[in-house]
């Protein structure tokens, strides 16, 4: 018999999660609701006595200072009443806590049939509100149908005695676990079967499976283990390994890049080996601090003699897009578990966050499965559950709006990590399986969910997306095993490790197995959530917070001792061995046996048609647009939008600086209300050395050219970097790929050549910047297919595609984090420079974009320009001439003159004809333009010579002075003063769009 | 000299471990970082301490209540040994999730001596969130806690989303009367906050940021010293350091006033 226990705050407190309910009604559907009371819910499905049930109410779940609770329904008036609760087989973090601490207090243990389950229920008081309104506040508020359930009830409906009545999420799937053979008899039923079981395999692929499978040689050997045809458990591990998500087969593919400006067709063999791979081992042999490139889960970088730090960044769009809460918190749990999977293992030190969405304010007719303002919402809760929880600290982060991401929104996540050199005297950063070790699986248990995620995310989105691979991550899970995983390293414990993300043990048993050459696993073993798995979900099922380790069987018994001192379950699931098969048993019995080099042979490269349009031919030009008049209207209006404007709301929300490292947080100045360029920590707490962080976003030059998007956003990572005192020596680079689908079809992708062109172009620039700036790519990652089909006002589905985006992370080693400066202006007195040339770059800009306009002239880099200055400005903060650095990035100069005065609450007076220029004559080109490789600079005045030596009159120049009078004063190329604008009312436009958001 | 022993307590989803240690070992202590279950089996003892950190971070994922199912844990395993720890006249300290945890303990504010009973609560920040920001803290000069003589301002940061401090007002007049609040939310002027946002980050009554129990030896608090253990931790550190060189002024060698508050404990203990 269950038992229900209602838990509320006391009637006099205040209900802050209810309160941000009735307001939230109130701005986004224009429901007034009076009051709402939230009751927690907890169901006790277990054989509980009532002298238990009353001492784990009493002990664990009532707070005698601000709850009450009852086992009966709590009386609390409401007009109407929603009760909301997780569908089956969804992660229930509270719930299973709750079974812990009643297992503790009680020294009771649950039986495999009993759990406990959370809910909720709001109590409602509200005039004139009907069904449909409750509706709406349910499913567009408090719960997605995808992984809640909910039910309404109003005031005369609600029976006081029977409450929800008793509702338990349990899952019973009724089914004994079977292995099916899948007959390869010809290509056209294997692509039958594919498509009936979501398997996705590419129809390239399909001959080569066959061939395989029906080769003598194998079928003899398979005949030896009594397997004829392929299993299931044999297709889904090679869909999963073949996925794009995997095998990144688009970026691996063959290019026929067609260019209609020269008529010139140019085949590109493997964008990912010709600019990725080949410039970064050029680099790695020429800069000794590259330690461990292009293989692991993150890339490593040298820190310090005793020290590397890892680096690795991560998308998760599609589920995001699906469940905005539980598809982030599993994106940046889950990107947390890379550093900790690579090398012997690396501690989290830092997490960073991007996500691109269409306007939070967005009132068109598309229907997208979530409204923007709610999918954001959701992606900023679940990326800080996930980063606090974990505790690592969320240093850096941005957001972006555009209409592109309504059909599918971005969600970035990059998590930085520290491991020592050396562990037992062995280097850490390097690791193999070895026949006879264990194949060990660690953390979460596995569970449907998850099932199909890696090829789910390899296609566009549409409403028959299976729900199935929506998660909720776990961060207290991981948390135990991070801390659990560490110290076992630390005793030189383990051999190999890796995490389980996509593809779940189907990708980190099959890759961990290449080592060794071989495993052997007895999938009984491995432990689930619940019974009724077949035998192909537990190998590909993507149940997070998991890791694979392989450790030798002399270091069992102590590894298994950590695990229990951490309550971290720890089960062995196999041997490594050297047969060169990935043999996978199931009680006794074979169900897959494949060869391990099946996947590095036969398969044929995927190829794609570019075509490539310049800018020109395809209509673009420069608007003609007459200079304004009005600057300081037309400063305030650009500083207020949304992606200009403060976002304080999101970065207090995540927790900067635990682990006491934080040295430039990302909110700095008089005020600690402004972006700071870059964020610094101080990863070894009693070293004075530090890691520079910064990410930069640009997509809208993309709808001029990825080229100039993709070299503008490594220039803006860079200065970024150099911004807070990195230098150009050592900075490593990160990139993140989401890109429209290539694959060029009449129908239903008209314009994929073009896109598959930008991608060419995009890589290209990415070759070329990293070679000119000399920065590694420690890691990296791609997400195709962002694409969503929503439907609009009349039924009719429209193809939405996103801008192709790249996101761009920067990771640098400082000296000494006490020479580190800020953006804000400090003192007033100080001179003011300008670094680097503004160019009539308007092309894409936000000045365009606020004006309607896309233009033409897209800002370039000219790294032969440009280095020179870096170093230069690096060598000025080095010797501490420099107060405040701040970059010029989108909204051009006016935009970031107004930034420095706000971080300082300072004036700065401002004249535009010392500005560097080539070819300007107008204001607004000069205040606009988003031109590459420049700085604002503040030098104390008794610094001026030795600043100025420094530059030796290139490339810099003194444009003015910090005011104490806190205006913004800016004198036009005529001389005229065009621009006088308090600093405060700067601050007002710029925090006004967001403010009422905490 | 004594060697003073600090146990800081991990495991289960804590996670300030690394620079309480570290920030405590700043203050002259030798910190350990021991699992909550090493003490529970019995491998570590607390005898050999003699300060016991309860440290910030998500026990148990902060699920039903921060710092409840901790307390849970320490009371039904090791209430005794706690208790004698604290009955030998040893220092405790709750930073954050420890302060929620000794709250749900009883061991603070430990009214007429009652360690068990739970009488005061943190609980949901009025501002309906999770909170990062730097706070200016006031000291109340008459408490008597240990941690906190000789300061009397403090800027350190809050990091959370169940930091108000709420007790009804018999509470609060006895714990005014002991002088148990130790340290409260003020203006940066150090002018009383009078539960001003964003300068009472959360909504405590009073401006309570943390209090003490009678001895002073016992005490919690929601900001975090460990945070504040190297000048740049400070978020104005750019600029202070700016404001100095102008005066001619070198770098600032005073210890940041974060392990200043440990280093008081450390100094009682040592005697």
């Amino acid at each position: 018999m269950p038992h229900r226990l209602e838990i509320a705050l006391k009637d006099n407190l205040l209900d802050a999660e209810g309160e941000g309910i009735c307001l939230k009604a109130k701005n986004y559907f224009g429901l007034n609701l009076d009051r709402v009371r939230s009751i927690n819910i907890v169901t006790i499905d277990a054989a509980l006595s009532k002298a238990q049930l009353n001492t784990v109410q009493n002990e664990i779940f009532t707070n005698p200072v601000t709850h009450v609770s009852s086992f009966d329904p709590l009386n609390i008036e409401f007009d109407w009443c929603i009760w909301v609760g997780f569908r089956p087989g969804v992660r229930d973090n509270p719930g299973s806590t709750a079974i812990e601490a009643i297992e503790d207090l009680l020294a009771y243990k649950f039986e495999a049939d009993q759990a406990a389950y959370t809910s909720k229920r709001y109590c409602i008081k509200g005039r004139g509100l009907d069904y449909s309104d409750l509706d709406k506040i349910a499913g567009e508020l408090l719960a997605n149908n995808i992984i809640q359930q909910w039910k309404i009830y109003s005031a005369r409906q609600w029976d006081p005695a029977e409450g929800i009545g008793f509702i338990l999420p349990k899952v019973i799937l009724d089914h004994v676990p079977t292995v099916t053979t899948i007959p390869v008899d010809s290509d056209l039923s294997l692509k039958k079967i594919s498509d009936e079981r979501n398997l996705a395999l590419n129809p390239n692929d399909i001959p080569a499976i066959r061939s395989y499978f029906q080769n003598e040689e194998t079928r003899a050997a398979r005949a030896r283990v009594d397997l004829d045809d392929p299993t299931d458990v044999e297709l889904e591990y090679i869909s999963q390994a073949r996925s794009d998500h995997c095998n990144h087969n688009t970026f691996r593919g063959l290019y026929r890049y067609y260019d209609r400006t020269t008529g010139e067709t140019e085949v590109v063999d493997n964008l990912f080996k010709t600019c990725i791979e080949a410039p970064t081992l050029t680099l790695k042999a020429k800069k000794p601090w590259v330690v461990s490139v292009l293989w692991d889960n993150a890339g490593a970088g040298c820190f310090d003699r005793n020290h590397y730090y890892v680096i690795t960044g991560e998308t998760h769009n599609s589920p995001s897009n699906m469940e905005a809460y539980g598809g982030a918190i599993t994106g940046i749990v889950g990107v947390y578990r890379d550093p900790l999977g690579t090398g012997k293992g690396s501690k989290l030190v830092m997490g960073s966050y991007g996500y691109c969405v269409a306007a939070r304010d967005y009132d068109g007719e598309l229907k997208p499965h979530l409204h923007p303002r709610r999918l954001l919402d959701g992606i900023i809760e679940g990326v800080r559950d996930g980063g606090n929880k974990s505790g690592i600290p969320t240093t850096f982060g941005q957001v972006l709006f555009h209409p592109g991401y309504l059909g599918k929104c971005l969600v970035f996540v990059t998590a930085v990590g520290i491991m020592p050199a050396q562990i037992d005297g062995q280097p850490a950063e390097a690791k193999q399986t070895t026949a006879g070790e264990l194949v060990i699986m660690c953390g979460g248990r596995v569970g449907k969910d998850g099932i199909h995620g890696v090829t789910a995310s390899s296609e566009s989105f549409s409403e028959h997306t299976p729900a199935g691979h929506v998660q909720i991550g776990d961060p207290y899970t991981q948390k135990k095993m991070h801390d659990f995983l560490l110290e076992a390293r630390d005793e030189g414990l383990i051999k190999f490790i890796t995490d389980n993300g996509g593809g779940g043990l189907s990708s980190s048993v099959g890759e961990s197995a290449l080592f060794s050459n071989g495993c052997q696993i007895e999938l009984e073993k491995v432990p689930l959530k619940y019974e009724g798995l077949d035998q192909w979900e537990i190998w590909v099922s993507e149940s997070q917070e998991r890791m694979t380790v392989s450790i030798h069987p002399d270091d069992s018994d102590r590894f298994f001792e950590l695990s229990r001192k951490h309550a971290v379950e720890s089960t062995v699931i196999g041997r490594y061995t050297d047969s060169g098969k990935l043999h996978i048993r199931y009680s006794g019995k074979t169900c897959a046996y494949v060869d391990l080099d099946l996947l590095q042979s036969g398969f044929p490269q995927w190829e794609f048609e570019a075509e490539w349009l310049s800018p020109e031919q395809r209509g673009l030009h420069e608007p003609v647009l007459g200079a304004p008049h009005d600057y300081a209207f037309l400063l305030l209006d650009l500083l207020s939008r949304p992606n200009i404007c403060s976002t304080e709301w999101i970065t207090r929300q995540y927790d900067h600086e635990v682990q006491g490292t934080s040295v430039i947080k990302p909110l700095v100045g008089a005020d600690r209300d402004v972006n700071s360029d870059a964020a610094v920590i101080r990863p070894v707490l009693d070293s004075q050395k530090g890691l520079a962080f910064a990410q930069a976003l640009l997509p809208a030059y993309s709808a001029i050219d990825a080229f100039h998007m993709t070299a503008c956003s490594i220039d803006e990572a860079v200065r970024r970097l150099i911004a807070v005192g990195a230098d150009l020596d050592h900075i490593g680079g990160v990139d993140n790929f989401c890109w429209p689908n290539i694959k060029y079809d009449p129908l239903h992708n008209p314009d994929g050549k073009f896109k598959a062109a930008q991608l060419v172009r995009s890589c290209r620039a990415l070759r070329d910047l990293c070679l000119a700036f000399e920065i590694p790519l420690l890691s990296g990652k791609d997400s195709m297919y962002v694409d969503g089909n929503l439907a609009g006002r009349y039924g009719e589905t429209h193809k939405v595609s996103a801008l192709e985006t790249l996101q761009f992370s920067a990771i640098a080693v400082v000296d000494n984090v006490t020479r580190c400066v800020t953006m804000d202006a400090k003192i007033p007195g100080d001179l003011l420079y300008i670094v680097g040339t503004t160019r009539n770059e308007l092309g894409g800009s936000e000045y365009y974009e606020h004006l309607g306009y896309i233009g033409c002239n897209v800002p370039q880099v000219r790294p032969d320009e440009l280095i020179h200055l870096y170093r230069n400005l690096s060598r000025a903060i080095e010797k501490e001439l420099v107060a405040s650095a701040h970059g010029i990035y989108r909204g051009g100069l006016a935009v970031h003159l107004a930034m420095v005065a706000m971080g300082g609450n300072l004036g700065l007076d401002v004249d535009l004809t010392k500005v560097p220029i080539n070819r300007i004559e107008r204001d607004d080109i000069l205040l606009f333009s988003e031109s590459t490789g420049r700085f604002i600079v503040t030098v104390n005045p008794d610094h001026r010579a030795a600043f100025e030596n420094i530059f030796n009159g290139t490339g810099c120049a003194r444009v003015g002075t910090v005011t104490e009078k806190a205006n913004l004063v800016v004198k036009g190329l005529d001389q005229d003063t065009i621009l006088t604008v308090a600093v405060h009312d700067l601050k007002a436009a710029w925090k006004k769009t967001f403010g009422e958001l905490i | 000299m004594r060697d003073v022993n600090v146990l800081v307590l991990t495991g289960y989803g804590l996670n300030c471990d690394h620079e309480t240690a570290y920030a405590f070992e700043l203050a002259g202590a030798r910190a350990a970082r021991v699992h909550i279950n090493s003490l529970i089996d019995g491998s570590a003892k607390l005898e050999n301490f003699q300060i016991l950190v309860f440290i910030g971070g998500f026990g148990w994922g902060d699920d039903h209540g921060a710092g409840v199912i901790q307390a849970v844990r320490m009371k039904t395993n090791i209430g005794r040994q706690l208790m004698e720890f604290v009955e030998k006249g040893n220092l405790v300290l709750g930073i954050c999730n420890g302060f929620q945890a000794l709250v749900n303990l009883g061991l603070l504010p430990g009214l007429a001596q009652n360690y068990h009973q739970r009488s005061v609560a943190l609980t949901y920040n009025d501002c309906g969130n999770f909170r990062d920001q730097w706070v200016a803290l006031k000291v109340n000069p008459a408490s008597p806690c240990i941690f906190t003589r000789g300061i009397e301002r403090a800027e350190l940061p809050v990091r959370h989303g169940e930091g108000k401090f709420f007790a009804d007002e018999a509470t609060l007049a006895e714990l005014r009367k002991n002088k148990q609040v130790a340290i409260l939310y003020a203006l940066p002027n150090g002018e009383p906050a009078n539960g001003r946002f964003p300068f009472n980050p959360n909504g405590s009554v009073d401006d309570i940021a943390g209090i003490c129990d009678s001895t002073g030896r016992i005490f919690g608090l929601m900001p975090h010293p460990e945070a504040y253990n190297h000048p740049t931790n400070h978020p104005d550190w750019t600029r202070r350091k700016e404001f100095d060189r102008r005066r001619g002024d070198s770098r600032q060698t005073d210890l940041p006033v974060g392990v200043k508050i440990l280093q008081n404990g450390v100094e009682y203990v040592r005697g």
